[in-house]
């Protein structure tokens, strides 16, 4: 680090060596979870199998929170009342990844972004998958709605809705 | 509260892959440190160690496994842990240790393993998003980070071309680091933007590498550096650090606002009332190229939107008016987390004592300033240091 030193610690591994000459020791934790829902997102759940997204408002700083929670954490009070939002946003920001979970490489690309949701408080909304766009196609600002599974595929998971898609005419 | 010195540093290599276990790490970091201060084990009253999830190295609790490493045995030892903020957050921890007035020198050491998570440490990466809300959509965290880049590219109208530069300053001037991954001294803006793209716009190059290393400092009192006879200390002026919520979808990304508010803490400590005008260099955390830009902004350095510029004018070279990343970054020294300690604190140390060698800055700097970020994308720690 400095000019007194001679010596930086650390010897470098090829990934040939790591794996076929140096000693490693393997371990796979085998670890499961079951989570509780709990109060605010069973019912967020329950409302996305029936094809509805709900929030709840905060009668003191009037915001409308979505995603919804039980505790308004600005004005630090229970919050007070279950409230339906629509199924139309904006696309606040997006990517088109080309990555898995595991940064392996995919053929067709993913869009996925940020929608903020129509009826709750400005900027408050979800990730989630955009579908019927393009690279050209796709940006920040544009208009979308949700295109939901079938009733009979749902099952109280945020995949109920397929994917956000650009609003049609008349919508 | 009392005035807080920084009197050594130390670094192992930061590589893909390091023979040395987390322990072994370290004890190297911990050692250097320690010679270079010219003192021994016996003289430090308490240990602050430093890491980020656990789940790289692969052991639960990894404080204890590398508590005698750290020299923590039968002293006051306590482990800190903000995220990708580690790498700054535990030399804050230290440092009110000292001003407190409870301890008058301390040691810190962060380190990480990530080689040891296979195939790869992007899976475990997956284990930090909301169970419900996000994890069925299989998320990968560079999904997060192209988001807010294209936030901040599209609300300031950034060029990509602007953004890459930073990739080729800093892996240009990791050159001079002896611990540097990724150092190239011929790499062009070209390069990183006919990098693959990974998720759009974040091309390969954008990224910082994941890496093994750790890093260390001794950080002592007024008094106990004058008793010993240190050279040239350098002093933490303020500290600061600030979280903004989880529901990351209900925030708009643009901008860093957590940062902002960890650094008026910080500024108003070291009475930086101005700090563009004050603050004579930067070490902005690099893990994306873009974030040096955001954290530029977050600092105060210059105006929102305003980065950019900065960079394509030469500004922030090494030899330009406000010289940010020095060391060479995240982006081309590599980014073991919270061992990145040892180029963001240990540089400002370097520095500002005149260490830094092929690094130092050619004029003359009396304050810099540093951050790190992480949590869940929503947490800064920020250091002034003066010489
Ligand atoms: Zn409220």
């Amino acid at each position: 680090m400095t000019a007194k030193e001679v010596r930086w610690p650390g010897k470098e591994l090829t990934a040939k060596e790591f794996y076929n000459k140096v000693t490693v020791t393997r371990y796979r934790p085998e670890a499961k979870f079951a989570w509780s829902a709990g109060e605010a997102m069973s019912r967020f759940l329950a409302e996305l199998q029936r094809g509805r997204l709900i929030a709840r408002s905060c009668s003191s700083c009037k915001r409308v929170l979505f995603p919804p929670r039980m505790f308004c954490e600005e004005c630090f009070r229970p919050t007070d009342a279950w409230v339906y939002v629509r199924d139309t946003g904006t696309i606040e920001t997006y990517s088109i990844s080309y990555i898995d979970l595991d940064a392996k490489r995919i053929e067709t690309p993913v869009y996925v972004g940020v929608v903020s949701v129509d009826g709750a408080s400005p900027k408050m909304g979800i990730m989630h998958y955009f579908g019927e766009v393009a690279p050209e196609t796709i940006r920040i600002g544009l208009r979308v709605k949700a295109e939901w599974k079938p009733a009979h595929e749902r099952e109280g998971s945020v995949l109920d809705i397929r994917y956000w898609r650009p609003l049609r005419r008349g919508e | 509260m009392r005035k807080v010195a920084c009197i050594g540093a130390g670094m192992t290599l930061f590589r893909r892959r390091l023979q040395e276990t987390p322990k072994e790490m370290c004890w190297e970091a911990a050692r250097m440190a320690l010679d270079q201060a010219g003192l021994e084990i016996g003289d430090v009253d308490a240990v602050v160690f430093g890491s980020a999830p656990d789940a790289f190295d692969g052991i639960h609790m990894k404080g204890e496994n590398v508590l005698d490493a750290c020299g923590g045995i039968g002293r006051p030892y306590v482990r800190v842990f903000t995220g990708g903020g580690t790498g700054v957050f535990s030399p804050i921890a230290a440092y009110w240790h000292v001003a407190s007035g409870l301890f008058d020198c301390v040691l810190v050491v962060n380190e990480e393993k990530m080689s040891s998570c296979q195939p790869h440490p992007q899976s475990v990466f997956g284990h930090i998003w909301d169970p419900i809300l996000d994890r069925p959509l299989k998320p990968n965290l560079v999904w997060i980070f192209a988001m807010e880049m294209n936030r901040y590219m599209t609300v300031h109208n950034v060029r990509y071309e602007d953004v890459a530069a930073v990739a080729v300053k800093n892996k240009r001037n990791a050159v001079g680091h002896p611990c540097a991954q990724l150092a190239d001294p011929h790499i062009t803006v070209e390069d990183v933007m006919n990098s693959e793209v990974m998720a759009w716009p974040v091309h390969r190059l954008d990224i910082s590498p994941p890496s093994d290393g750790a890093s260390a400092l001794v950080v002592c009192s007024e008094e106990f550096a004058r008793t010993h006879r240190i050279e040239s200390p350098v002093w933490f002026a303020g500290v600061g650090w600030n979280i903004d919520t989880t529901f990351w979808t209900d925030r708009d990304l643009y901008f860093p606002e957590y940062l902002a508010n960890a650094a008026k803490i910080a500024y108003k400590q070291a009475r930086i009332t101005d700090p563009r005008r004050q603050i004579d260099f930067a070490e902005p955390y690099d893990p994306f190229d873009y974030k040096e830009l955001h954290h530029m902004e977050g600092l105060g350095l210059c105006k929102k939107g305003e980065a950019p510029r900065l960079t394509r004018e030469g500004v922030t070279q090494r030899d330009g008016d406000l010289p940010t990343c020095p060391s060479g970054g995240l982006l081309g020294v590599g980014n073991p987390i919270a061992a990145t300690m040892g180029i963001k604190v240990g540089e400002l140390y370097l520095q500002l004592s005149g260490q830094a060698g092929q690094r130092q800055i050619p004029h003359e700097v009396r304050t810099g300033v540093t951050n790190a970020w992480g949590d869940l994308m929503q947490f800064s720690s920020v250091v002034v240091m003066r010489a």
